[in-house]
């Protein structure tokens, strides 16, 4: 099954700019489908960028990040052809992980 | 004498104001004065980038939808679209056997007036028109797939100038001047037209949203708006505007949305698809 | 002492009698009251613009009247017939209002 994770890990001088787009419904547990019934509440809890076994980013999201989650940072101290490892686990337990080369 | 008098003033007034006749329709002139209106009104922006709806008029919401143009919140349903074209329907065939060239780089020929049946048929239309004709159900125009579908059909003609034709067919005049109508007609409690928005306050808020004008805006569709959290149809789009006025929204693919759209996208001749596209 | 009962029990039975035939009028009423309303909402409809208030107005005198309220639904279904009878006039004034706004 394709990871739910996409990456994009350039240098750019000292830094390393990180995108990132992750398919998850995010749902918030509050919107109530056709039947009426509610949603459960399904969403990332916490999200992980490890360089060198290092975390270099890390969030913990509750309800309010919107689905298909889109996050942009830079970090310092990569280099071109280093490992970024993210992984992220939600409120159900169930979780995600891929590992990119940064460019 | 002057019962005669009076029939001649009535006949003269009448006269003042004919009947809308077929020939008095021109749709050229209307796209020269539309684009020539956005133009003046907005003089530093690049004509193309009037398909960039309110990114073309707002430079904060621009840097952010740039930065997310590298991972486009569209991608998962683009790759939908394109594993649904590619599937076959029950019989064998493909969606790509119902449009010219298979269906890629087609897109900014819709809408398209037929001669035939003498109405107007959108890309939904068409798509659903396909699935009929080959023993397939008709899917939602509202719902995803129909989304996923024009938007993998939309990104194949990216770059590509709208090319519509409104021939000298008086039922393509008037399904064209239908369409002209709609748009600048108020409806609803708020009694807006679409032209009350995008004509007369175009780069202004309404509320959080910073608003579209009319040039091109039919050119990044269908859209995946975060408002939805996932891709819409140009038909979800009108009919969520109706009721944004507070009006009772038509059925999907109306005769009057058809025309609508058929009027919006003329006018629009010339600037490049950029669908699908993200907004707020 | 038997009369003044007889004539309070006249009184009560007058007064009882008097008020199931307002509460039967009143659903009369509410019956041509909807009827007025749904006959305008329906034009708006042929129309193609009818307003979302005037549907929701309906459904609420739909609802007011399901549980006898008839003074509510008769006021939501005159409510409704205003608002049906606003979207139409508002049909016909843009016959040719519209041009206000054309660009040429």
């Amino acid at each position: 099954m394709a990871s739910s994770i996409r990456v994009r890990a350039i240098v750019n001088g000292e830094t390393t700019e990180v995108q990132t787009l992750i398919q998850h419904p995010m749902d918030s547990g509050f919107i109530k489908d056709d039947k009426g019934e509610f949603i459960p509440a399904h969403f990332i809890q916490e999200l992980t960028f490890e360089h060198n076994g290092r975390p270099v980013f890390v969030a913990d999201w509750g309800t309010a990040v919107s689905k298909d989650p889109y996050v942009k940072f830079a970090f310092k101290g990569a280099n071109k052809g280093d490992d970024l490892k993210v992984s992220w686990i939600d409120n159900k337990g169930e979780t995600d992980t891929a590992t990119f080369k940064i460019q | 004498m002057r019962f005669w008098l009076t029939i001649l003033a009535v006949a003269a007034l009448s006269m003042a104001h004919p009947t809308h006749a077929a020939d008095s329709i021109d749709p050229a002139a209307d796209a020269r004065a539309f684009r020539n209106y956005f133009v003046e009104k907005f003089p530093n922006v690049k004509l193309d980038d009037f398909a960039n709806g309110p990114y073309s008029l707002n430079e904060d919401m621009r840097r952010q939808w740039e930065g997310k143009e590298q991972f486009p919140p569209y991608e998962f349903s683009l790759e939908a679209g394109k594993e649904l074209f590619a599937k076959p329907f029950a019989n064998g065939k493909h969606y790509a056997d119902c449009f010219a060239e298979q269906g890629i780089g087609v897109r900014q020929n819709y809408p398209q007036f037929d001669g035939k049946s003498g109405q107007v048929i959108t890309l939904e239309l068409a798509l659903n028109q396909c699935r009929e004709t080959n023993g397939e159900k008709a899917i939602s125009y509202t719902g995803d797939d129909m989304a996923a579908l024009t938007a993998y059909m939309a990104f194949t003609s990216r770059g590509k100038p709208f090319d519509i034709k409104v021939p000298d067919d008086p039922r393509a005049l008037e399904a064209y001047e239908n369409g002209k109508r709609y748009f600048y007609t108020r409806r609803g409690q708020l009694n807006f037209s679409c032209a009350t928005c995008h004509v007369q306050n175009p780069g202004e808020r309404l509320r959080a949203e910073v608003l579209a004008p009319a040039l091109g805006i039919l050119n990044a569709l269908p859209i995946y708006r975060s408002e939805w959290g996932g891709m819409g149809t140009t038909s979800r789009r009108f009919v969520s505007c109706n009721s944004q006025v507070r009006g009772v929204p038509l059925e999907p693919q109306a005769e009057e949305y058809r025309d609508l759209e058929y009027f919006l996208s003329y006018v629009s001749n010339g600037l490049p698809i950029s669908g699908p596209g993200s907004r707020p | 002492m038997k009369k003044i009962s007889n004539a309070l029990w006249s009184l009560a039975s007058l007064v009882s009698i008097g008020s199931a035939a307002l509460a039967a009028s009143s659903e009369a009423d509410f019956k041509s009251a909807y009827a007025r309303a749904d006959a305008a909402e329906q034009e708006a409809g042929h129309l193609r613009n009818q307003w979302l208030a005037a549907e929701a107005a309906l459904a609420d005198a739909r609802k007011a009247a399901a549980k006898q309220d008839f003074e509510t639904a008769i006021a939501a279904a005159k409510e409704a017939e205003a608002l049906a009878k606003a979207s139409i006039f508002q049909t016909t004034s843009e016959k040719e209002a519209w041009k206000n706004l054309e660009i040429h």
